[in-house]
């Protein structure tokens, strides 16, 4: 039986998944102690499960349990790698290479570091959302300290080629910063495989709950040190103070031991579905794919359903179907998606997309359901669009002159 | 961000959704937005030449739900109306009536310049000079 609404916007966040829950329960209840308590069995207790849980991430990831810092969530991590190694490696040099596709955690970061004297590069991207590897290295000057890379993008879900992105970095002695909020726990994240200095992800993106995340900080070739942006009690390992969450951190541990274990399945059983999400919504006419579809993680699709605006489109369907809008005039901006327009997307496709996140608990029926919907908005919007009307009289739309407003 | 029901209403139930002659002479067309800002209104006004009426009006709209509602209640308003008497429509009157919040007063202006815009072209169509309007406010 198909239980409205569905939930396609796993991008945002996911749902628990309710073995987390299960995990955390007792953290809350029973064993609510101080990880940082050394004297009773209530800190004992804390600590030991703090400890098992840095375990269970850092497999995910293929770290060393020290190597993970326990953060609120990725904003954070992404503020700490990168004002912490700005701050830290300030003798080296003040130059930060980043790209126009970024999450604003990293983005507007970036614009705080360069208010306070730092230099920031900002590369563009291709048409598919990748960077270009030759702008990358011809950005690299002596100054440069930090290159701040997304694993997968938010909106279209592109991969960007970390691996080779690493080598050029460590050619160049640079450190690299990667938000992988996106792809860890949906896509084989490996930190020496991929060759990343620091990494910051979430636990709400990956069915566990919201509120914790972790920076990874290399410790071996390079050992890496960040300043903390946070003073007090000097928790761990100084990088990060603050009594840690430990249910939040027992849920997150779980979390990435269910995706470890899942990963593999998941992926095949989601992304079957997203191509057949895909394979029916581009049959409509007018309608483009947002992105590199070869380099792409598997629970992702943006498309652009040209001459039919994007928050019009969402209210046919948005009582019972969760996604969201490439445009952002939902909110008070009434800008379209920085992203889609960093790819060259004229504003008309980048006011006209629906970004889809499908997830572990996404199944056929609701895909079933959501191409009906969506198909017969398209439609019936289309029907009273004055573009699709000029459009489908041959008149080419650039040729008006637009009162723009 | 809610929808208020009478902008539900309209968005699911749009009145006079279509096209009008745009060469006769009889009707006058009003294109205002613009594809970059996410909306374009293409509202269309038949008058009687006789009397001076709107006998029909119509409308087509790229845009949000505020901005779908806001022409269909347009159309609706305008069909009876005399020329002059759809001249004193103002763009309040579509934030009262939808209960638009802040952010969507763009929809209710640009639904305005629609009316304004048409009733222009239907002047100029038929030998009397554009009105002047003051710029609008919010664009």
């Amino acid at each position: 039986m198909l239980k409205l609404p569905i939930y396609l916007d796993n991008n945002a966040t996911t749902p628990m998944d309710p073995k987390v829950l299960e995990a955390m329960t007792p953290y809350f209840l029973e064993h609510y102690g101080n990880a940082a308590s050394r004297n009773h069995p209530f800190g004992w207790e804390a600590e030991e499960a703090v400890d098992y849980a840095r375990e269970q991430v850092a497999k995910l990831i293929g770290a060393d349990p020290k190597e993970i810092i326990f953060t609120s969530g990725a904003t954070e991590g992404d503020n700490l790698a990168i004002k912490g190694v700005y701050e830290m490696y300030a003798s080296k040099g003040n130059h930060i290479i980043t790209a126009t596709t970024e999450h604003k955690a990293v983005l507007d970061t970036c614009k705080h570091i360069e208010k306070t004297g730092g230099e920031v590069t900002y590369l563009q991207v291709k048409r598919d959302g990748l960077i270009d590897l030759k702008e990358l290295e011809a950005a690299i000057k002596p100054t440069t300290i930090l290159i701040a890379i997304m694993y997968a993008n938010n909106e279209i879900g592109t991969i960007q080629p970390i691996k080779e992105i690493s080598a050029i970095a460590k050619k160049h002695g640079v450190l690299l910063f990667s938000d992988a909020v996106q792809a860890v726990g949906k896509i084989p994240v490996d930190v020496n495989k991929d060759g990343i200095d620091l990494m910051a992800f979430t636990a709400h993106k990956m069915y566990g709950p919201k509120g914790i995340g972790a920076l990874y900080v290399r410790r071996k070739n390079p050992r890496v040190k960040v300043t903390a942006q946070m003073d007090g009690g000097g928790h761990e390992r100084g990088m990060r103070s603050g009594t840690l969450n430990v249910p939040g951190i027992v849920g997150f541990g779980k979390a990435c031991e269910l995706c470890r274990l899942e990963m593999e399945s998941d992926t095949k059983r989601i992304s079957i579905l997203r191509d057949k999400l895909e394979t029916e919504l581009m049959k409509l006419e007018e309608a483009y794919i947002n992105g590199s579809t070869e380099h792409r993680l598997p629970h992702v699709t943006n498309i652009s359903f040209k001459h039919v605006e994007g928050e019009g489109l969402l209210m046919g369907f948005n009582k019972n179907i969760a996604l969201s809008s490439g445009s952002a005039c939902t909110s008070a901006s009434l800008e379209p998606s920085y992203v889609l327009k960093a790819l060259g997307l004229g504003d008309d496709l980048a006011h006209s997309s629906l970004r889809f996140g499908l997830g572990r608990f996404t199944d056929e029926e609701q895909i079933d359901y959501t191409v009906k919907a969506i198909s017969e908005t398209v439609l019936k919007l289309r029907d009273m669009s004055p573009l699709w009307e000029m459009y489908k009289e041959g008149i080419d739309l650039d040729s008006i002159e637009w009162a723009a407003h | 961000m809610a929808y208020s029901e009478k902008v539900i209403d309209h968005y699911q139930n749009p009145k006079n959704v279509g096209t009008l002659d745009k060469s006769s002479k009889n009707v006058g067309t009003g294109l205002v937005g613009a594809p970059e800002c996410g909306d374009v209104m293409r509202l269309q006004i038949e008058v009687d030449d006789a009397t001076g009426m709107i006998t029909d009006a119509k409308f087509k709209t790229f845009g949000c739900g505020s901005a779908i509602a806001s022409s269909s209640l347009a159309t609706e308003w305008l069909k009876g109306k005399s020329i002059d008497e759809a001249l004193t429509v103002d763009n309040m009157d579509f934030v009262e009536e939808l209960n638009l919040p802040p952010v969507k007063i763009h929809c209710s202006v640009l639904a305005e310049d629609a009316i304004k815009a048409a009733i222009n072209d239907y002047r100029v169509k038929n030998g009397k000079e554009a009105i002047q309007f003051d710029e609008s406010v919010v664009h």
